[in-house]
C-alpha cells in the first residue's frame, strides 16, 4: 500500500507542503493537514454541497475528490475571499440579506457562488435557482441566499469596485 | 476507507501495465470515491488517469466522426457551443444529471462507467427486493429484480449510435456504447461488458448524428426537478423533411440496466406525419414486453408517458436556447424555437 505521499497543495495561491494518504480526501487534508477548517463537511457523499471548493476555476465537492488528484491545481477555500478584514462584495451581501443564521452551509454557498459569478455571471434567475439547488441549506428557505447571490451577480457585472 | 497503492501513469502504455486485479481507474472520482467510502468497492490499487495525454479533446475527425476524449469533463463537454450546436439532446442529458459542482469534477468516461445506484446502496450482497423498488428496471431483465443504469449522458449516445474506443492488453477495440451495459448476474458480477483491465480512450459519435440537431429532446422524469436521478427519461430525435419524419431516435432511460433503445418505435415513425397519434403508437411499442417488478407498474406507465412527451417535445424543435432546468417538463419558459 502507498503510505503517506508529499504533495503540495496550492490553497488561496499559497503552497502548502504535506504529507497524506492516497486515500485522504482534498475536504479532509484542507481541514486537517492545511489548517483551513472554513470548509465543511457535511454529508461527505456529494449531496449537501457544504464542502463545495472551487478547482482551477470550478466549484467541486471537495469530499468527492482525494488531495493526491488536486496536486497542481488552484485550489479556493472560503478563507481567500476576504481580503484581510474586508469582506468581499459576495460576502457582505450574505450580511445585509439575512442569507445564514447557523452557518455551516454558508461555506460552500460562498464558494459555489463565487464559481458561478467568474464564470458566468449572466445567468438568469432561474439559472441561479437551478445552481444553488446543488447546495442544502435548513435555515434560510433559500430565498435569502438567492438574493445575496443576485445582487453578488449583478455587482459583479456592472462595477469592479468593492461593496460599500 | 481500506488503504489503497496510487499510481499515476503518464501513458497509455504505463496504464496498461499498471493495472493488476483489484485496481480501478481513476477519473474525476465522483463516483468511485463514493462508493470507496461506502465499502461498496475496495480497490487495491487506484490508477489516476489524469495525467494521460491526449485524452481531453473535442475534434470532428476526417470522416465527420465527433470524437471525445475519455477525460474530457462533464461540463466542458455540455458547454462546448459547437458540439451542444449539433448534439443538443447530450448536452441537455447531461445538464440535467448530479449537481454542477459533480458535473465540474466527472470525466465522460467515468459517466458511462458509473455504477448502478441501488445495487451499492444495499450492498452487493443484499435482496434487491429488500429496498426501494420503484426504480427497478422494467424491461431487459426476464422479471429479475435488477437495478437500472443510472446515466442520463448514456441514453442520448445510444439513440446517436455512439461507439465507445477501448484499449488493452490486446489492442484497441471499438463497441456500440448500446452494447456496453449489462445486467449483473451472480457468476459475472460486471455492469458492463468490458473486461478487467480494459480502458476507455474516447467516446465517438458517427457523423450522421448530427442531422437530427433540429428535432432533439432528452426529457427526465425525476422526484425533484433538480439533483436527482431519473425516474423515467426518453432521448428523441428525429429528421423532418417536407413534413414527414425522414427517420426517428428512441432511447428509454433508466427503465433497464442498460439504455434501451426502440427500433421497432423508430421504423414505425420512418415516413410518417408527426403527430400525437403516431406518438402514442410509438410510445407503446416502446413499452412492449414491460414487466413490473415489487410493486412498480406506476414506472411502466410514466415511462410510455415520458416516451410520447419527449417525440412530441422533439418535434417541436430545439430549443433555441438550452432551458435554465434541462431536460424537465417544468422547463417552459423555451424561447423562440429555431429550426419550428
Amino acid at each position: 500500500m502507498t503510505d503517506k505521499t508529499k504533495i503540495t497543495l496550492t490553497v488561496n495561491g499559497t503552497g502548502h507542503a504535506i504529507d497524506v494518504a492516497p486515500r485522504k480526501t482534498l475536504a479532509d487534508a484542507l481541514r486537517e493537514d492545511c489548517g483551513l477548517t472554513g470548509t465543511h463537511l457535511g454529508c461527505e457523499h456529494g449531496v449537501c454541497g457544504a464542502c463545495t471548493i472551487t478547482v482551477d476555476g470550478a466549484p467541486v465537492r471537495s469530499c468527492l475528490m482525494f488531495a493526491v488528484q488536486a496536486e497542481g491545481a488552484d485550489i479556493r477555500t472560503v478563507e481567500g475571499l476576504a481580503n484581510g478584514p474586508d469582506l468581499s462584495p459576495l460576502q457582505q451581501f450574505f450580511i445585509e440579506e439575512h442569507a445564514l443564521q447557523c452557518g455551516f452551509c454558508t461555506p460552500g454557498f460562498l464558494m459555489l457562488i463565487d464559481g458561478t459569478l467568474k464564470q458566468s455571471p449572466d445567468i438568469t434567475d432561474d439559472e441561479l435557482t437551478e445552481i444553488l439547488s446543488s447546495n442544502l441549506c435548513r435555515c434560510t428557505g433559500y430565498r435569502n441566499i438567492i438574493r445575496a447571490a443576485r445582487r453578488a451577480l449583478d455587482h459583479a457585472r456592472t462595477t469592479t469596485e468593492p461593496a460599500a | 476507507m481500506r488503504p489503497f497503492d496510487f499510481v499515476r501513469p503518464t501513458s497509455v502504455d504505463e496504464a496498461l501495465a499498471a493495472w493488476e486485479d483489484g485496481a480501478a481507474w481513476l477519473g474525476g472520482g465522483t463516483n468511485l470515491v463514493d462508493l470507496m467510502k461506502t465499502g461498496a468497492v475496495a480497490p487495491t490499487r487506484l490508477i489516476d488517469l489524469s495525467r494521460l495525454p491526449g485524452m481531453r479533446g473535442i475534434e470532428v475527425l476526417a470522416d465527420g466522426s465527433t470524437r471525445i476524449g475519455a477525460l474530457v469533463g462533464n461540463s466542458e463537454l455540455a458547454n462546448d457551443p459547437d458540439f451542444a450546436g449539433n448534439f443538443p439532446m447530450v448536452a441537455e442529458a447531461i445538464l440535467s444529471g448530479a449537481s454542477g459542482q459533480i458535473r465540474n469534477a466527472a470525466t465522460v468516461a467515468g459517466n458511462v462507467m458509473q455504477h448502478p445506484r441501488e445495487a451499492w446502496f444495499h450492498g452487493p450482497a443484499s435482496d434487491p427486493l429488500a429496498g426501494d423498488t420503484g426504480k427497478l428496471a422494467v424491461l431487459g431483465t426476464d422479471g429479475a429484480p435488477a437495478a437500472v443504469n443510472p446515466s442520463d449522458f448514456c441514453v442520448p449516445l445510444v439513440a446517436l449510435g455512439a461507439v465507445v474506443e477501448i484499449v488493452g492488453p490486446d489492442g484497441t477495440r471499438d463497441i456500440p456504447v448500446a452494447d456496453l451495459h449489462r445486467m449483473p448476474t451472480a457468476d459475472d458480477p460486471r455492469h458492463t461488458t468490458l473486461t478487467p483491465g480494459e480502458l476507455i480512450l474516447a467516446l465517438r459519435l458517427p457523423p450522421e448524428a448530427a442531422g437530427f440537431a433540429a428535432h432533439s429532446r432528452y426529457l427526465k422524469v425525476r422526484d425533484r426537478t433538480s439533483f436527482a436521478f431519473a425516474l423515467t427519461s426518453a432521448a428523441a430525435c428525429m429528421r423532418i423533411e417536407d413534413g414527414k419524419i425522414a427517420e426517428a431516435r428512441l432511447t428509454l432511460g433508466a427503465v433497464a440496466p442498460r439504455p434501451w433503445r426502440v427500433a421497432e418505435a423508430e421504423d414505425l415513425l420512418k415516413g410518417q406525419t408527426p403527430g400525437p397519434e403516431v406518438f402514442a403508437t410509438a410510445a407503446e411499442l416502446a413499452l412492449d414486453g414491460a414487466r413490473a417488478v415489487g410493486g412498480n407498474d406506476w414506472k411502466i406507465d410514466l415511462a410510455r408517458r415520458t416516451a410520447l412527451r419527449a417525440l412530441d417535445m422533439a418535434a417541436a424543435g430545439t430549443p433555441a436556447e438550452m432551458p435554465a432546468l434541462p431536460a424537465s417538463v417544468f422547463g417552459t419558459q423555451r424561447k423562440e424555437p429555431a429550426h419550428a
